[in-house]
């Protein structure tokens, strides 16, 4: 006996044509969300195919304007910022993605347990405010601070701050089901417990975690600049948006297209995972919607 | 009432307990040892043995813990490594800064975001609605360093119309105060508007569509005090709650807001820390941040009474 809710099957796969229209115009912000994350997700991962070196210094031409060779223009250290701007954006999407997939997995375990164990609920609620108190960017500092700077500490210390979200969400779905006649029927016709949490409990929590991982992934991704920009990051020979502003800050004034480039790369991509949400959570979460 | 704020009151110190541990157990369940991380990366065998002596690294996690926190409750949040002077100081030299731009953007992001979220409520579905909505989900998704630099090329730079960054004290008057925060309140207080109208704007929907509303109109009560008397006062606790779960943005934003307008508050010297590798620093202003944190979420809940007769503890 499968329970997944039934909105989700109008997500199905549309087939033809017709179908696909029909799809953009009842889900506009999740077809405009989608294909703006696919176009940046293919330009990042074909990056190496087409883009310049990233790296590579030419001090002859630093802080040039955009141009026909250089579409970004150069920073102060005559780096191709349309390069650096692409493989920027695959670390954005790492964090952003591996955040996303992380917190979810974790938060997942944890809140099935404390829903449905009541001895473990008190416990693990308790440590969870506490985390929860802690303001993320600050918790994320912390982390990367006390240890050698590497994108996967800093998607580590992302997650850490993001898994009480997400323990506190599944948490109050298994409340909502665990006292509902078709779980107490499995109870009571003997089904192992662990069973009744995987097959009966489980489902219910998919459509809403689907919209909450796309939160996630978008504030992650902010994080993940944030720490960047601080130098509490990535380490800064990787180019990616936060340290690439971070770097170029003293030259706002004479070669503003040096800040203004990453920056609008990220607020596109932050933009297309919310707007992704948001049509997702008006679709799979509608009592969520209505509260929002 | 007075039995359920005592009751809240023992929640809060037990999560600032779960927030100490947590900090306290961040350095030493750290790889790497804690006494080489508080010596910083300058510091020879002799000075960390030193430190691991002062710290009481020897004994039982529990004690050390006891001992730390006590420390704590008693104001001792630990001495800087660079500077060597108590970090409970260096925190209290630069809160002006921090305080003053966190209560100028609270205040700015609820009196334009609820206004906003009525605007947007009262004529549900029209233009302005969905242009505030769009707003609204921009707010979200533009960092916070970006919509500062962007403030600063166009009305610092260009226009000219405002200093570019920095921060004077209040003591050397208020305008010459005031006009050093325009720019960093607006980039920090975006995401918080942005948050505050939204819910605003769906709480107004909600009591806009009951009855006593109708009656109210049906009785010829004008648009206005509709809205404000009728309709929003009682929107207005999940307006407070958000009010409240969003000083967690703002304080994560202020850490950012101070290095983009280089303003010299607590957040600047954290962010100064993490490139010292100043520790203790960084444990005594996260310790700090989220007791604010909890504190005004505290408040936040026992508003709750007045603003709605209806709540009874």
């Amino acid at each position: 006996m499968s329970t997944v809710p039934e909105t989700s099957l109008e997500l199905r796969q549309p087939r033809s044509a017709a179908g696909l229209w029909r799809f953009t115009r009842r889900n506009p912000t999740i077809v405009a969300g989608a294909t703006i994350l696919f176009v940046v997700m293919a330009l990042a991962l074909s990056a190496p195919l087409f883009a310049g070196d990233p790296l590579s210094m030419t001090p002859a031409l630093r802080l040039r304007p955009p141009s026909a060779e250089f579409w970004f223009g150069t920073d102060h250290l005559g780096r191709d910022l349309f390069a650096r701007t692409l493989y920027g954006a695959q670390i954005s999407l790492l964090v952003g993605l591996s955040v996303a997939a992380f917190s979810i997995s974790v938060g997942l375990v944890i809140g099935l347990l404390a829903g449905y164990y009541r001895r473990v609920d008190a416990v693990v609620m308790r440590l969870m405010d506490g985390l929860m108190a802690i303001p993320a960017i600050l918790l994320a500092i912390a982390l990367v601070a006390l240890t050698q700077a590497s994108v996967f500490v800093v998607i580590v210390a992302i997650t850490i701050p993001e898994v009480p979200r997400v323990v506190r969400l599944v948490r109050s779905v298994v409340l909502g089901v665990r006292e509902a006649p078709y779980v107490e029927a499995a109870v009571a016709s003997g089904t192992r417990t662990g069973k009744i949490i995987i097959r009966h409990i489980l489902p219910n929590t998919i459509a809403p975690l689907i919209v909450q991982s796309t939160y996630i992934c978008a504030s992650a991704i902010l994080i993940e600049s944030a720490l960047s920009f601080l130098g509490a990051g990535t380490p800064p020979d990787v180019p990616t948006w936060g340290n690439m502003i971070a770097q170029s800050r003293l030259y706002l004034g004479p070669a503003p297209w040096t800040i203004f480039f990453p920056g609008i790369a990220l607020a596109v991509i932050v933009l297309a995972v919310n707007l992704l949400g948001d049509g997702l959570r008006d679709r799979l979460d509608p009592r969520l919607a209505r509260r929002m | 009432m007075l039995a359920y704020i005592i009751r809240r009151l023992g929640s809060t110190v037990l999560v600032m307990v779960i927030v100490g541990v947590f900090v306290f157990m961040l350095l030493h369940l750290s790889p790497g040892d804690p006494a080489a991380i508080v010596a910083g990366d300058q510091a020879s065998p002799a000075q960390i043995a030193q430190i691991r002596e002062r710290l009481g690294l020897d004994d039982p996690l529990p004690i050390q813990f006891l001992r730390w926190a006590s420390g704590v409750v008693q104001g001792d949040l630990g001495v800087s490594i660079f500077s060597g002077e108590p970090v409970l100081k260096l925190i209290g030299e630069r809160l002006e800064p921090t305080v003053s731009l966190t209560l100028t953007t609270l205040v700015f992001a609820v009196v334009i975001a609820v206004t906003f979220g009525v605007i947007a409520a009262a004529n549900a579905g029209s233009l302005a609605d969905r242009a505030l909505m769009g707003f609204s989900v921009l707010g979200f998704s533009v960092p916070v360093f970006v919509v500062g630099y962007l403030l600063i090329y166009v009305f610092s730079i260009q226009l000219r119309w405002l200093p570019v960054q920095g921060y004077t004290p209040i003591a050397q008057g208020l305008w010459p105060w005031f006009e050093r925060l325009i720019l960093p309140t607006i980039a920090l207080g975006m995401a918080y508007v942005a948050l505050i109208a939204r819910i605003t704007r769906t709480s107004m929907l909600e009591v806009l569509s009951e009855d006593y509303i109708r009656t109210a109109k049906a009785k010829g009560v004008a648009s206005r005090p509709l809205l404000l008397k009728h309709a929003l006062k009682n929107a207005g606790v999940p307006i407070v709650t958000v009010i409240g779960i969003g000083v967690a943005l703002l304080i994560g934003g202020v850490v950012i807001t101070e290095t983009v307008f280089n303003i010299p508050g607590v957040g600047r010297l954290v962010v100064d820390a993490i490139s010292k590798r100043d520790y203790p620093i960084i444990q005594g202003v996260i310790l700090l941040f989220s007791a604010a944190y909890v504190l005004i979420n505290l408040l936040v809940d026992i508003s709750y009474t007045f603003l709605d007769p209806r709540i009874r503890y």
